[in-house]
């Protein structure tokens, strides 16, 4: 007989055969609502991602319109000294629109509502702001304060903050240097100011004109100078500025324009938003790692029927494109709803970033931003799901025949390593694609995978240990529920995972934010000052300590300061090293005004570390510098600095480093004198004294501020209360991100509810037929879904403690004590929820009669 | 020329270490249109060798050729092809795809090999078993017995020259039994198609031409039946 070669038609299987469609559309409509609820998983972190990105197009869309308004102005000019003549008969000639401020600290006092504080103030004059609202409350009063410099009228205007802080209003009268104000208007919104600076630095605006009579510009104040012009309308201003930029540069003048100023905002809000679709990402990759398992319970379930198509004559391609496609369309359904979703959550980000944006965000549609979303959100959900679907591939038609046998479908499959590849490459690509540096990519992924990994390593411990020490005495209630987290085809780790993961975002969130706090509190503890005064003239120094000592406070420390400019390094001049390219001198450090003490010994918060203390040998000043200060310099012992004091050049020899405890209230010196140099330059004093209370501080400031106007003070409940203010602020905006997370993770929770739903029907029925209480099988469900909260929660928090050490112990070496009850807060909520979509997702199950469910199909 | 030859067939597994064998050296041929049952007791081999015969698995030594096409060196994917060209199955437990109608899975063997008019054809063999009006129904809406009915449409959908029945009336009760058992050998005689039949009912067995018994693996006798042997004075 011949052999006849097979007569194998040539089947080419291509994803374009319009049968595959067809059959993943039929075999999906029984289970139609399940696999969205899967997909359902990747919603939240698309709707972030397209959220944050349409945000972040629509914020450079509204920076680029408004790009004017962020300045005020044309151009700005800053300066830290007064001009000459000659300089300033030159800003004169720039344009004739020109307006003036001079910007320095200075305590303020309300004394209606006694309210003190150390404030920003600025004396302005001229029609600035040229763009933008200065949206003051009544809008009458701009017109007031800027003809008040030919009326003679007294009155300033007040930040908001300013006012809501010291409960003040306006109407009242506010304390500047020697001068009495009326507050004619409380400022809203100063064009360019965010929110955030204004926190930090609230405003009390002056008419220019009535400055002098402050008293406040002495020596010493720091004191900065602007001055904001406007050209004719299509005015090239870079142009224009560039015919005379190099006589400013000379000048010491720095100046920014709207195209500079816009440049860098844009650039402030790429990187935050670059870093926001981090975090968004990470609650898509928390959903794919949800759609993955449940795609994988999915395909378990659908083995049977892959075996039957097998066995019928469908090639492993088919079988697989069938349900790869069944699952892509899901994904891109829950990736379409999730850019809708994101669309409508970025109308409320402008209020999400209120205190962050200097201008005002106009929201659109932006498609782009929907089209990166559902393309990143797609393509890596389809990854995460790839990996159980391979498994159809290998299905044998043998199973149609025989299930009793299980071979090992997921054993080993080369292209399984290639979808893990494929997944981290997508990983590390989108985190590129965001920061724009392979080694943060790189890091970002790592970081992720050891989240990842530590969570499966502790949920796996705490089941082993569950298991290990099963509470064999417990009644059967406890003993069932603890025997679910076991049952075949479990969820428990994947949701440890999930659920854990959104718990330690929440909590290194809070007890970071905790550590930062501490740090500054920390300063606070023992007797160390909590206090500083500073411009304290000569004249005065005798005055204040007689004003701490007569309110009982303790003068700890008073220190004069010399500021001064570097002038020559080893014999080279400050300008000839800027002109090198060569030198790695940072030029902040040729330039800035340096704040000098002079003594000949070290105090309790600094340590010799090289060389010796500063001294005076044979005429030369031998100096300390800080430690770091020498390195950045590019310095060594021996070296010769020469300053600039008031116009005197003075040489000195670098003879020793310093290591300096920056972490305490303290006056702390880069660059430290002996006695014997200084004493006959101008200066001024600090003194820095303990207070006790609010209440002793806020008497003290006052008598203080009518005593000596000039004298700033400045105390750590202030410095705490602004740092908080603005934690709160950022934290504000993480947690809001770390929300599509959480929620991911009980989105994942609800899927996998569901998808066990069958599996529980039976067992509830099998347990009410054996004669179960309704209230018993409740029982059984409620303590299972607290045990598997319990879990992710502690797993979470668990990561969080040990991560939050870490950045306690290595980048702000302090000692971290977690603070446990907010803790168990977030345990308890993160539970009460698990609980809750637990129940909520079984409550089929419970409700209905045995029998009506066993004919129910699921 | 036959339509099914197993030669020295034979299936070992490894289990525990041990090699166990299920299927000891067994061989026969089939003519076109030949009916021929298996009979022998649970755990006897039965399935593995109707397995081994169909291709959805490989024998450990020896060789099949299904219609003359020699399966043991096809990859799975050219074994299912030629399980759509020439292949027929009817299970013990049905096997419908659930998630399908009963006309849709009817539909499939022939949508698979590009057939035009799949519905149309799908449609007529349901009627011809009987269940013309209940194609839209989904398999859990079906009793045991129309279940059957509809994988019997199901395997004669694409023509096939050789079907495979492990078991058939294995979930059935006797009735409905009796009903699909008639069914098989109409539609059989019909098309003209080879029949296998895997059962350890010796009644069942009795219809079909030829019998083989097995026991734990071995072929213990190989007969023909009474009504073979008017068939083969007739031919
Ligand atoms: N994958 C396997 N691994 C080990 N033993 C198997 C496997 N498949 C079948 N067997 C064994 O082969 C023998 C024959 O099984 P089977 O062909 O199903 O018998 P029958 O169909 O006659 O009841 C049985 O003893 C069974 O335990
Ligand atoms: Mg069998």
């Amino acid at each position: 007989m011949d052999r006849i070669l097979p007569k194998v038609p040539a089947r080419s299987v291509s994803i374009t055969d319009p049968w595959l469609w067809k059959m993943a559309w039929r075999d999906s409509r029984r289970s139609r609502r399940r696999l969205f609820l899967f997909m359902s998983a990747i919603v939240l972190g698309i709707a972030a991602l397209v959220a944050i990105n349409s945000f972040g197009d629509n914020l450079s869309a509204s920076v680029d319109e408004q790009a004017r308004e962020l300045l005020g102005a044309d151009l700005v000019l800053t300066y830290n000294k007064t001009l000459n003549k000659k300089t300033e008969a030159f800003l004169n000639t720039i344009s004739p629109e020109r307006s003036n401020e001079v910007a320095f600290p200075s305590m303020v006092f309300f004394p209606r509502s006694g309210g003190v504080r150390l404030s920003q103030v600025k004396a302005l004059e001229g029609r600035f702001p040229y763009y933008g609202e200065w949206e003051v409350q009544p809008s009458a009063a701009v017109a007031r304060f800027r003809k008040a410099g030919k009326t003679g009228e007294r009155i300033a205007l007040v930040d908001d903050a300013l006012l809501v802080q010291l409960n003040a209003r306006p109407g009242d009268s506010v304390k500047v240097g020697s001068l009495m104000f009326l507050v004619a208007g409380r400022v809203m919104k100063t064009p360019g100011q965010t929110a955030v600076t204004t926190t930090v630095a609230p405003t009390v605006f002056l008419p220019y004109a009535q400055l002098p009579e402050t008293g406040l510009l002495q020596r010493g104040s720091r004191v900065t100078y602007r001055s904001y012009f406007q050209f004719d309308p299509g005015t090239n201003v870079d142009a224009y500025i560039k015919t005379f930029a190099s006589r400013l540069d000379k000048a010491g003048i720095n100046y920014d324009t709207v195209t500079e100023r816009k440049e860098q905002t844009g650039r402030a809000f790429t990187d935050l938003t670059r870093f926001l679709n981090l975090v968004a990402f990470v609650a898509l990759l928390l959903g794919c790692v949800g759609v993955a398992s449940a795609v994988h319970l999915y395909v378990k379930e659908k083995i049977a029927s892959v075996a039957v198509l097998r066995c019928i004559g469908a090639s492993g391609r088919q079988a697989f494109l069938i349900y790869l496609i069944q699952t892509s369309l899901m994904g891109l359904m829950g990736a379409v709803l999730g850019a809708a979703l994101g669309s409508i959550v970025q109308l409320i980000l402008p209020e999400v970033f209120g205190s962050f944006l200097p201008i005002d965000v106009t929201v659109t549609v932006s498609w782009k931003a929907v089209a990166q979303g559902v393309g990143t959100g797609l393509v890596i959900a389809v990854l995460f799901a790839l990996l159980p679907l391979l498994v159809i591939r290998k299905v044998s038609p043998l199973r149609t025949l025989r299930t009793s046998y299980e071979e090992d479908v997921t054993g080993r499959d080369p292209l399984r390593w290639a979808v893990y590849g494929a997944i981290v490459l997508a990983i590390t690509g989108f985190a590129y694609w965001q920061i724009r540096d392979w080694k943060m990519a790189l890091g970002f992924t790592l970081g992720l995978a050891t989240a990842f990994g530590v969570l499966t390593g502790l949920g796996r411990l705490l089941m082993f240990l569950v298991r290990r020490f099963f509470p064999v005495s417990w009644s059967y209630i406890w003993r069932q529920s603890l025997a679910n987290l076991y049952r075949p085809q479990n969820q428990t780790l994947i949701l440890v995972i999930s659920i854990g993961l959104g718990a330690f975002l929440i909590a290194t969130l809070y007890l970071t934010q905790t550590l930062l706090l501490s740090r500054v509190q920390l300063s606070a503890s023992g007797g160390q000052p909590n206090m500083v005064l500073f411009d304290i003239q000569n004249e005065q120094k005798a005055g204040v300590q007689q004003l701490v000592q007569s309110h009982r406070l303790p003068v700890v420390q008073s220190v004069p300061v010399v500021t001064m400019r570097l002038a020559e390094v080893n014999g080279r001049t400050v300008e000839a090293i800027q002109k090198d390219t060569s030198s790695k001198i940072p030029d902040w450090a040729l330039t800035r005004e340096y704040r000098v003490t002079y003594r000949d010994a070290l105090i309790d918060s600094e340590k010799l570390a090289t060389g010796k203390a500063q001294s005076l040998r044979n005429q030369t000043a031998l100096i300390s510098v800080e430690k770091g200060y020498l390195d950045r310099m590019r310095l060594k012992l021996g070296d010769t600095l020469t300053f600039n004091v008031q116009g005197a050049l003075i040489p000195t020899v670098v003879g020793g480093t310093r290591e300096v405890d920056w972490n305490r209230v303290q006056t702390n010196f880069l660059i430290v004198f002996p006695n014997g140099v200084l004493e006959q330059a101008p200066q001024f004093h600090v003194l820095m004294t303990r207070v006790r209370d609010t209440q002793q501080s806020a008497a003290f400031q006052r008598d203080l501020v009518r005593r000596y106007p000039n004298v700033s003070a400045i105390d750590l409940g202030l410095i705490l209360r602004t740092i908080d203010d603005i934690l709160e602020k950022v934290s504000f905006v993480i947690r809001f991100m770390a929300l599509f997370s959480i929620v991911t993770g009980l989105l994942v929770l609800s899927s996998s509810v569901v998808i066990s739903k069958y599996q529980r029907i039976q067992e509830s029925v099998l347990l009410r037929t054996l004669g179960a209480s309704r209230r018993q099988i409740l029982l059984i469900s409620l303590i299972e879904y607290m045990l598997l909260g319990l879990l992710a929660a502690f797993s979470g928090i668990v990561l969080s403690v040990f991560g939050t050490w870490g950045l306690a112990y290595f980048v702000f070496e302090i000692p971290f004590v977690p603070d446990f009850t907010p803790l168990l807060v977030v345990a308890a909520v993160v539970t009460a929820l698990t609980i809750l979509i637990g129940l909520f997702n079984s409550r089929g199950v419970l409700v209905r009669p045995p029998l009506e469910v066993l004919r129910a199909e699921v | 020329m036959s339509i099914l030859r197993a030669e020295n067939l034979t299936k070992t597994y490894q289990s525990g270490g041990r090699t166990l064998t299920v299927l000891n050296d067994v061989s026969f041929e089939l003519q076109p249109g030949d009916t021929f049952s298996i009979v022998g007791p649970s755990g006897s081999g039965k399935t593995t060798l109707l397995g081994l015969c169909a291709g959805l698995d490989r024998a450990s030594s020896g060789s099949v050729y299904l219609n003359d096409i020699k399966l043991d060196t096809l990859s799975e994917d050219e074994r299912a092809a030629v399980r759509n060209q020439y292949v027929g199955f009817i299970f013990q437990n049905f096997q419908l795809l659930p998630t399908l109608t009963a006309l849709e899975n009817v539909m499939v063997p022939l949508e698979l090999r590009g057939e035009k008019k799949a519905g149309r054809t799908a449609q007529e063999l349901l009627e011809r078993v009987g269940l013309g009006q209940r194609g839209h129904h989904y398999p859990t809406q079906l009793s045991g017995g129309e279940q059957q009915r509809v994988s019997l449409a199901r395997a004669f959908a694409n023509r096939p020259k050789i079907l495979f029945a492990d078991e058939p009336t294995g979930n059935l009760d006797t009735d409905t039994s009796a009903n699909v058992v008639d069914l098989i050998f109409e539609l059989n005689r019909e098309a003209g198609t080879t029949l296998v039949l895997v059962t350890h009912d010796l009644e069942l067995a009795s219809r079909t031409q030829r019998i083989i018994r097995i026991k734990g693996g071995h072929v213990v006798s190989d007969t023909y039946t009474e009504s073979t042997a008017d068939l083969r004075s007739g031919q």
